[in-house]
């Protein structure tokens, strides 16, 4: 158990000469705290598997350090770092019962009989796994083999941290949600500190208190759920978290205002005057804009089609150029397909080359 | 049932049963009438039934101890030879590079032993040995060994032993090497932050996921040196003495040395019964690990047994199976 730091590390599969974008993790200083429930989020080729594997030590990173406990552990093999992982597909050593899988990480660490099997009946009790502990792996189902995976992984009281490389890819999405609620009742019991990797938004923010989410080799925001949502700190967080993602629109802002088409939206903030030669958008998501009917005050769109997601309707309207979607009011009813779009001033950032402009209040 | 009936089909069937006929059937009666009758040429025969077939398995008698013999000495060099070529077979794959340009330059050496014909290697440790000439023999003897295959049973032993091992040892390295590429590298980096021994690496991970392709190469390993001729005939042509002649050699000297026809015809049918058994037996195992393997892939529920084979599609099938 131990607080984790990266120190300015980054991760080059093409050498340490490389150009600096193409690496596959770009330099990132953070901490993770002893006993948090991590996710890193974000879609496939953008480096967080490598972060994963730069932690557990199967990669060695071309540069900066990782701390455990303030000690550099950088050069220390896998074996030595007192890391547990667990992997995108089961690995179950198939000569051996249950049992010796889940005792087998103790076993080469040379721990006591006795407390290996406390340890493993501790384990195969959380996991339900106490009636199959004397029968040989092999002849399990997918997802029980999976089980067996983290039970591996969970069986070390003394891990740094347990890492999860999108572990339930495999499983049936009926499983996944009884996997995840029992992995979230784990990390309770068993006060580790847990990294879980995935692409899959609902299953970043079910399990972690804390989300990472990454593009493009880069970590773009660290935070909470509710803070991903509600301000994301760029533009990629906004899209990519959310269902449908944030509204972006390319705007010119200033003060208290930005305009999109010379129409004006009253923002919360000031902004004062925004730097020259960026990129400015604002961002808001499409829970925090109504479609009203057509009006003179306010923006106007063209409504190209209405999705129903049972409690909540989406409209897909356009303006310009520019596609967003926009909450459907209850009781809305517009002839013709044009409509007026209400924003919620409080919830409209302000993006400068995709990253969040702090207004003052 | 609703089968058509069609007896034309029959046609289909009778260019393979002819060419089977010729190719196995008939020859294969020949040499089963022959080891029924003893010759003494001129194309006499006079009945003698059983008589060889006694003969062969009573050890007391000239023709039952030479096979038995032979036999011994076939059974022990396949055990030494197995002995050797699997665990090094093993050991070659597991130094072998995983990546990069030396896995070619790895695998075209490796083969090369496999592309040259049977009595070529026979010539090239023949001349290999000889203490006269041959880099090995001269060698040694210059180093104070008394190395002489032609003479020495036991030289003449290690060098057939060793003939057969740089020869043959790398199929059974390029198997195991297949199966070895097979394991995904999850199951290594796992294993890392078990914090597994490299022992224990090859014990839980390597050898349950080779022990297929292993049974394959121990079953082709048995079988070819089970039947092998050419290279100890011409390396030492049986000798010293007797002392490597295995059955395929003594058969042949039965055969076409003495003539004897009848003793010939009964050896070989006990030879190639012999390894039909030993061959239905690794079918058998191999087959079995298979279906275990179905089971295991199908999950728990899958437990129930599988529906038979696919229904034959017609009688028509039905000839070839007397044939095999």
């Amino acid at each position: 158990m131990a607080r984790i730091d990266l120190v300015d590390l980054a991760q080059s599969y093409n050498g340490n000469d490389a150009p600096l974008e193409s690496f596959a993790l770009k330099p990132v200083t953070m901490t993770w705290r002893q006993g948090g429930a991590y996710a890193l989020l974000g879609p496939s080729g953008c480096g967080k598997t490598t972060l994963l594997n730069l932690i557990s030590g199967i990669v060695t990173p071309s540069r900066g350090q990782i701390l455990f406990d303030g000690r550099d552990i950088t050069p220390l093999s896998t074996q030595k770092r007192n890391i547990a992982q667990v992997f995108q597909f089961p690995v179950i050593y198939d000569t051996m019962t249950v049992g010796e899988n889940l005792a087998f990480p103790l076993k080469n660490r040379g721990v006591a009989r006795a407390e290996v099997d406390a340890r493993v009946k501790q384990i195969a009790d959380l996991l339900d796994l106490t009636p199959y502990l004397n029968r040989k792996a092999t002849r399990l189902t997918a997802d029980a083999k999976q089980k067996i995976s983290l039970g591996r992984g969970l069986v070390r009281s003394d891990v740094a941290a347990v890492l999860f490389d999108e572990p339930l890819t495999v499983i049936d999405p009926e499983l996944k949600w009884q996997l995840r609620s029992k992995l979230k009742a784990l990390h309770r019991e068993l006060d580790l500190t847990m990294i879980y990797v995935t692409h899959d938004q609902t299953e970043a923010l079910t399990f972690a208190d804390t989300v990472v989410v990454m593009h493009d080799g880069r970590v773009v925001q660290s935070g909470t759920p509710a803070e991903l949502f509600d301000k994301p700190a760029h533009t990629f967080v906004g899209y990519f978290i959310g269902s449908p993602g944030m509204n972006i629109v390319p705007a010119e802002v200033s003060g208290h205002e930005a305009r999109i088409d010379g129409h004006v939206i009253g923002l919360r903030r000031n902004y004062g005057v925004l730097p020259a030669g960026k990129k400015i958008e604002i961002g808001v998501r499409p829970e925090f804009v109504d479609v009203a009917p057509p009006a003179s005050g306010l923006l106007s769109a063209t409504i190209e089609r209405i999705d129903d997601l049972g409690r909540i309707q989406f409209a897909r309207v356009r303006v310009g150029n520019t596609k967003l979607a926009a909450r459907v009011p209850p009781g809305f009813s517009v002839s013709g397909d044009t409509a007026g779009l209400v924003f919620n001033p409080a919830y409209v950032h302000v993006y400068a080359d995709s990253h969040l402009v702090e207004g003052v209040a | 049932m609703d089968k058509t009936i069609n007896q034309k089909a029959w046609f289909l069937v009778l260019p393979v049963f002819l060419v089977v006929a010729f190719s196995a059937v008939l020859p294969l009666m020949t040499v089963v009438n022959y080891s029924m009758q003893d010759t003494f040429g001129n194309n006499q025969f006079f009945w003698n039934g059983v008589g060889w077939f006694k003969e062969l398995l009573d050890p007391s008698t000239d023709l039952g101890g030479r096979f038995l013999a032979s036999l011994g000495r076939n059974l022990f060099f396949s055990a030494v030879i197995l002995a050797i070529e699997v665990p090094l077979g093993i050991i070659v794959a597991l130094s072998m590079p995983r990546e990069g340009w030396s896995v070619a330059a790895c695998l075209v050496i490796l083969a090369l032993p496999l592309l040259i014909p049977w009595n070529v290697v026979g010539t090239i440790w023949q001349i290999f040995g000889r203490p006269d000439i041959g880099l090995l023999g001269y060698v040694l003897n210059h180093l104070g060994f008394n190395y002489n295959y032609v003479s020495n049973e036991v030289d003449a032993w290690v060098t057939v032993i060793v003939m057969d091992v740089w020869h043959w040892t790398s199929l059974v390295a390029l198997l195991c090497y297949a199966g070895l590429k097979s394991i995904p590298d999850a199951y290594y980096q796992a294993a890392q932050i078990d914090g597994a021994s490299r022992w224990a690496v090859f014990k839980a991970i390597q050898l349950p996921k080779m022990n297929r392709v292993l049974l394959i190469a121990v079953l082709l390993r048995f079988m070819d040196s089970f039947m092998i001729y050419t290279e100890p005939f011409v390396v030492t042509g049986g000798g010293p003495g007797n002392s490597t002649t295995f059955v395929s050699i003594e058969l042949v000297k039965i055969a076409l040395g003495q003539f004897d026809l009848g003793k010939a015809a009964a050896l070989s049918l006990v030879y190639n019964l012999i390894i039909l058994i030993v061959c239905w037996v690794f079918y058998t195992v191999m087959t079995n690990a298979g279906t275990e393997r179905k089971a295991v892939a199908q999950g728990e529920p899958a437990a129930e047994p599988k529906p038979a084979a696919a229904p034959r599609p017609a009688g028509v099938l039905k000839p070839k199976e007397g044939v095999a």
